[in-house]
């Protein structure tokens, strides 16, 4: 009995003011990191007409699947997204592969031309020809307007290489040992071998590089600018918001007309534009519950590294 | 006699270690063919942009083989000094990107530090949880969110009206004199949880019993924090500081972009930005290399002084 009423009067004790607030901090946090993405989830929801009138909260006020059916119905949008799926899915899979390729080779510590390649590609964390000299060079390789602009020039990330070869380094050398004893080449060492053993860091990687695919849209306004054939989900939207910009000075008015210099783009209602934020994002947030805690080792991985 | 002996089996040597070169070549086929492609990738995504600094040197003109161009010098480096754009932009860049150090350093921190306060597991995994999401969400997702937030029926400024810091509604996007704060403030929105990681995993590297050793000598919760645990992650501050600042100079272009109009470009432009317009949209490649290539110098030295930097104070390289 008395044990009890101890306890009890401890539990009391450890939650002082300041926890109070600590505590109504955090939720607070929480709700502005939220809300905004409720607020749009709402207006996407919402009558285009009722938007208008303003005050939408947390819930749509006039129920309306239209925005969605109008970007759903939308062909260009429609191929968008396969774009961004298509880039996001080869992208993710051919810059792994050959990451952890050149990653393996790095960690081989026999390996003839282990230091200069390492050097050399290490050189590059460092210092880049810049914006302009890159746009020259793919407009010379014939990338323009060309889907394999998505995926060569960022195959590789010496950042990720670093962190796979570390991780490789951690793995017990006797295994490949062994394994060269029994007759292995370096190809089966590293498929057989080294590739599944690296899972955990892998996809990890996988993770971050699917992200950076998918969530990128400045490439598409640089090199496939006006080709439709070859937008992305992000440039779409990225043009919906730029159409709408010029708006911002006169926002009672949401349906003025862009500027001249702009045809081509038609404004877009704001039930429109959120809807598309929605679908746009929805992606991440729906695998991102299940991966977060990835996400967060990841972080540390490379935290390690340094 | 004694000397040919002598070159012979220096000759001998060469043809030894040849044939062991190849050998080895040989041997390790698989390595050279699993790395060599990449260094021609290398060379051709990486080093070819490199050599086309050259070009901020000449009068570049396209379609002219290399050896023709007319070599000017630092002629357009003179130029972009005199550009009276160019201040503007510095000025744009280096407030940017203080605002942002500032703001996106401290308030992580005590973000970690208020994080770990909090027993409940379970609660703090889900703020903590929340508070990532922003950061894997594109910029473009986050420009179109902040500016319906920011609208005029928006909540932000439903909040401020209601609290009476405004009378009525304001159109905040459109000031000269909000942006860099707009900005700043939606960069802190996004990144504030992701940064705090850091933070919260050195906390955690802290022992226990520093903890245990200063209740037991009477110290409070707020003593705990300012004698411990600050002094605890103040390795991992170093070190993210002297990052951040080798990267002072790369506030980006991205959200200036998504998040301007024709209201606050001159308070809007950045490094980066100047770099695009000058070079891409009004064709002049090499002036715009000039810049890009002035930045990419100044960053370096950055980057190699804040390493020398955390050398001298911590006993510490991070490069």
């Amino acid at each position: 009995m008395i044990n009890l009423k101890i306890k009890k009067i401890d539990l009391f004790k450890k939650i002082d003011l300041f926890d109070v607030f600590n505590y109504l901090g955090m939720i607070t946090l929480a709700i502005i990191t939220l809300y905004p993405f409720l607020n749009v989830l709402a207006i996407s929801l919402n009558d285009t007409t009722d938007t208008i009138r303003g005050g939408i909260t947390f819930y749509p006020r006039v129920l309306t699947f239209a925005s969605y059916k109008e970007i759903l119905t939308n062909k260009n949008l429609i191929n968008s997204f396969e774009v961004s799926v298509l880039r996001t899915v080869i992208g993710t899979s051919t810059s792994l592969i050959c990451t952890a390729m050149l990653a393996y080779t790095f960690s081989r510590k026999d390996y003839f031309a282990r230091k200069f390649v390492t050097i050399i590609f290490v050189i590059t964390m460092y210092v880049s020809g810049g914006m302009i000299p890159s746009y020259m060079l793919i407009r010379s390789l014939g990338l323009f307007h060309n889907f394999n602009v998505y995926i060569l020039p960022g195959l590789i990330g010496v950042f990720n290489v670093i962190v796979i070869r570390s991780y490789i380094d951690g793995l017990p050398y006797e295994i490949q040992e062994s394994a060269t004893i029994d007759g292995a080449n370096d190809l089966t060492l590293f498929f057989r071998i080294v590739l599944p053993l690296c899972t955990p860091v892998l996809s990890v990687i996988a993770l971050f590089t699917a992200v950076g695919h998918w969530n990128s849209w400045f490439d598409t306004y640089l090199y496939c600018n006006g080709d439709k054939m070859l937008s992305t989900l992000q440039f779409e939207l990225q043009r919906i918001l730029q159409s709408t910009a010029t708006l911002s000075g006169n926002e009672q008015n949401p349906y003025k007309l862009a500027d001249p210099n702009m045809q081509h783009i038609e404004v877009s209602p704001k039930s429109v534009q959120m809807a598309m934020t929605i679908i746009v994002t929805l992606p991440i947030l729906l695998v991102y519950p299940a991966v977060q805690n990835y996400f967060v080792k990841g972080i540390t991985l490379g935290a390690v590294k340094n | 006699m004694q000397k040919a002996v002598l070159a012979t089996s220096r000759f001998d040597k060469c043809v030894l270690n040849l044939r062991n070169l190849c050998k080895l070549f040989h041997k390790q086929r698989y390595l050279v063919l699993m790395s060599f492609p990449f260094v021609i990738w290398l060379i051709i995504f990486s080093y070819i942009p490199l050599w086309g600094w050259t070009m901020a040197f000449q009068e570049y003109k396209p379609g002219i083989p290399f050896t023709e161009q007319k070599w000017i010098g630092l002629k357009y480096f003179m130029m972009m000094f005199k550009d009276p754009d160019f201040y503007n932009v510095i000025r744009n860049t280096l407030a940017m990107s203080i605002m942002s150090f500032v703001v996106g350093f401290t308030m992580p921190i005590i973000l970690a530090l208020l994080l770990n306060e909090i027993l409940n597991g379970k609660f703090r995994r889900s703020i903590q949880t929340i508070s990532y999401l922003p950061h894997f969400v594109s910029w473009v997702v986050v420009a179109s969110i902040a500016k319906e937030m920011l609208s005029l029926d928006g909540p932000i400024n439903q909040v401020l009206v209601h609290s009476g810091i405004f009378k009525e509604t304001q159109l905040l996007l459109a000031k000269p004199e909000l942006f860099w704060i707009n900005l700043t403030l939606i960069g802190l929105w996004k990144e504030i949880g992701w940064s705090s990681i850091i933070f919260f995993a050195a906390i955690s590297g802290i022992p226990q019993e520093y903890y245990e050793a200063a209740t037991m000598d009477g110290a409070g919760r707020f003593k705990k924090m300012l004698h411990i645990t600050l002094p605890g992650i103040m390795p991992t501050v170093t070190v993210m500081m002297i990052m951040g600042l080798g990267g002072i100079l790369n506030t980006g272009f991205e959200s200036q972009l998504l998040m301007r109009n024709d209201l606050v470009r001159d308070v809007s432009d950045t490094l980066d930005l100047y770099v695009l317009n000058a070079g891409l949209n009004s064709g002049r490649f090499a002036f715009g290399t000039a810049v890009g290539m002035f930045k990419s110098l100044v960053s370096l030295i950055l980057v190699f002084g804040a390493n020398n930097l955390s050398g001298k104070i911590m006993k510490y390289k991070i490069i």
